[in-house]
């Protein structure tokens, strides 16, 4: 019994290479979140969707050139690590905030940042609030014992904003109080506004608003230790950016044609960038053909939930989604 | 003697029966409006039943959006399971379904009954062994492709997670039972231990556990999550298992041991065909409503991240299209478990009856 196990944690930890195993195995394992509105979730036909979802193909669709080929992990939040670090996953991509202990306790890499999320507000449409400094003298509902309650008290005292915070117990609360127009806004992370406010009876009434008071960067992340593996998802990453910053989509990706010698590059057109990552020429093109560019992702997922762009925009419209350069 | 006249007929016979509008008021009378304090109390509960029900009736035809359940029936069924393997899912109901009708009828039926009971008995042992390999399918092969248990969903994984805690805890728990009252110390002092140890923890720890320590603790090692989940859920009903069984097996009189050992017969012989038998009839309701309680646990294993009934609920929540449905989605999967629960009860009254167990009261 003894050798058994022995010979069972030798076999498993010689075949080290991820990208290997991922090969060999014929498909990406990737822990999701099954019951994040928007993020992850099965879809009526069984299919696994969502905004972290396609992101785990679009590796899949890299690597072994089927965005199909994903074995979906569903991991609790506590069950994050322990999957990551003992192989359970080849790359976690479940709304993760990438933190230093994260990096460092998890020994796991953070790749670009896919979704910045942040504590943002929601009012009333008819309001016509805009800025924060629209929200001087307003009652904000927001949960107790929360870094949102933090954060709402440090940013609006710092602007000089006042506001008469109503704080209570449990979420769900927050959000009956404020749905019965007991306080002129709520505020919390901006992705579960966006979900809370899809259960309003009138969801079209409330608007939430682009300003964001804190940082929750959340990406896929990887194990420690294989540099390669890192690289792939990196620039898997940076390709679904880099697409949609130059307006190569799944529709026109077939017709594109361009002068521009990066663009091509990018395109596996001219060069060797995908053999540099141990893959070949063509992974840009089935990443977009498969799944889509950012901009794509984001409104088959997230643009129905009324999420704006805001942070998320690409850095050429004032956002932060900046791809790295393909040279 | 001719003093004694006959008792006046009057009285024998029988008073003619009030016209049942007259009946109705005396019953209303008599139960519910008896005094003013309980005048008072059927007042009020009308009120409150009045309004409840008007309340959830109108939310039931009005407010709600029912189609989110035939929209995901299937997702309710099997979960993600691969749409195009979806026929052994249809063998597996159909084989259930014929050894279930056989079943029933051989339960009818006095006269050939019992024998064709003792031909069902292998089907059904075999079934879910058999089921779990149809499932689960042959590594490398074309027509049956393995399906990883992550794939696995639904009602189907909510059944087989209960079918195999219910075998598996039903021997673990015969067998801790009489650990507990061996006269081997090594032997006895572990079974308490184990009973006692699972006992006085909640079961979301176990799972827990069984989820996060088993990969920490033999790191490299993948066990399948859905095998992990089986092994907690199984450990655990074992230890009230073997509680129930040992309540059957002290309320066999010390005599019945004696008979047997008179009639030459050895202890485990004693123990398999006369102590046993006797033993697990008397306690028959009590390991039901153990199978029950196990059948609505495996719902936690939601919190784990496995896609159970509960866990592909969330799912269908968490689906944009079908957000803020979850008072729809959630009432249709307890109506679900409640169905089984109630068809095991169901079941169990019946064999008590069948086994004589019933007493009038």
């Amino acid at each position: 019994m003894l050798v058994l196990v022995l010979l069972l944690i030798m076999s498993a930890v010689s075949s080290a290479q991820t990208l290997d195993r991922v090969r060999e195995r014929g498909r990406l394992i990737c822990g999701a979140n099954n019951a994040l509105l928007g993020f992850g979730y099965v879809d009526s036909d069984g299919n696994w969707s969502g905004f972290d979802v396609d992101f785990c193909r679009a590796i899949a669709a890299a690597v072994l050139g089927d965005a199909n080929a994903v074995e979906f992990v569903a991991l609790s939040a506590a069950a994050r690590q322990p999957a990551l670090q003992t192989g359970e996953v080849d790359v976690l991509i479940r709304n993760t905030t990438a933190t230093l202990i994260r990096e460092t306790d998890w020994t796991a890499n953070f790749v670009p940042t896919t979704f910045y999320d942040g504590q943002g507000f929601m009012t009333r449409k008819e309001y016509g609030i805009e800025t924060l400094e629209d929200l001087a003298g307003a009652t904000i509902c927001v949960t107790k014992g929360t870094t949102t309650e933090l954060n709402l008290a440090d940013v609006l005292r710092a602007r000089g904003i006042p506001f008469t915070p109503i704080v209570q117990e449990d979420a769900n609360t927050v959000y009956d109080s404020y749905e019965q127009g007991r306080c002129d806004a709520v505020t919390s992370d901006k992705s579960q506004l966006a979900g809370m406010r899809a259960l309003f009876a009138n969801p079209d009434d409330h608007v939430i608003l682009e300003p964001t008071i804190s940082k929750e960067p959340l990406g896929p992340a990887v194990r420690h230790g294989d540099d390669q593996w890192f690289d792939i998802v990196s620039w898997v990453v940076n390709a679904v950016f880099y697409a949609e910053e130059v307006g190569i989509t799944s529709e026109n990706i077939d017709t594109y044609t361009t002068d521009n010698p990066e663009i091509q590059r990018f395109l596996g057109l001219q060069g060797d960038l995908g053999e540099k990552l141990g893959l070949d020429n063509q992974w840009v093109y089935r990443i977009i053909k498969q799944v889509g560019n950012y901009g794509e992702i984001w409104d088959r997922n997230l643009a129905q939930l009324g999420i704006p762009r805001g942070l998320n925009a690409q850095w050429t419209d004032g956002g932060l989604i900046y791809a790295r350069p393909f040279r | 003697m001719a003093a004694t006249a006959p008792a006046p007929r009057a009285a024998v016979r029988v008073r003619p029966k009030d016209p049942w509008p007259r009946r109705t008021v005396d019953w209303l009378v008599k139960n519910l409006f008896s005094s003013w304090f309980n005048t008072l109390l059927t007042l009020v509960s009308l009120w409150v039943i009045y309004f409840t029900v008007t309340r959830v009736w109108r939310w039931a035809t009005e407010t709600a959006v029912w189609a989110v359940i035939p929209a995901n029936f299937q997702l309710f069924l099997v979960g993600v399971y691969p749409r195009d393997q979806l026929w052994r899912f249809h063998v597996i109901l159909g084989v259930f379904a014929v050894l279930t009708a056989l079943s029933v009828a051989a339960a009818l039926n006095r006269d050939f009954g019992r024998k064709a009971m003792r031909w069902l008995v292998t089907p059904w042992l075999l079934f879910l062994p058999g089921s779990m390999f149809l499932l689960w399918g042959l590594p490398g092969s074309e027509t049956l492709p393995h399906v990883q248990t992550s794939s696995w969903g639904g009602l189907t994984l909510t059944l087989v997670l209960a079918a195999v805690g219910i075998a598996g805890s039903l021997p673990i728990g015969i067998l801790l039972a009489l650990g507990r009252r061996s006269s081997l110390p090594v032997i006895s002092v572990f079974s308490t231990f184990f009973i006692e140890t699972v006992r006085g923890t909640p079961l979301v720890a176990i799972i827990f556990m069984a989820h996060l320590m088993v990969p920490i603790f033999l790191p490299g090692v993948t066990i399948d999550r859905v095998i992990r989940a089986m092994i907690g859920l199984t450990l655990f009903t074992s230890a009230y298992m073997a509680e129930n069984v040992r309540g059957g097996l002290q309320s066999i009189p010390k005599g019945q041991y004696e008979a047997a050992q008179a009639l030459g017969m050895s202890p485990a012989l004693t123990m398999i065909l006369v102590i046993l038998p006797q033993a697990l009839r008397s306690v028959l309701p009590s390991i039901v409503g153990q199978f029950i309680s196990l059948f609505k646990d495996t719902s936690l294993v939601a919190i784990i991240g496995l896609m159970d009934l509960l866990g592909i609920a969330r799912s269908i929540t968490a689906n944009p299209a079908w957000a803020g449905l979850q008072a729809e989605t959630f009432l249709f999967i307890a109506i679900i478990y409640w169905i089984f629960c109630f068809a095991l009860s169901y079941g169990s009254r019946r064999l008590e009856r069948m086994l004589g167990l019933e007493r009038p009261s």
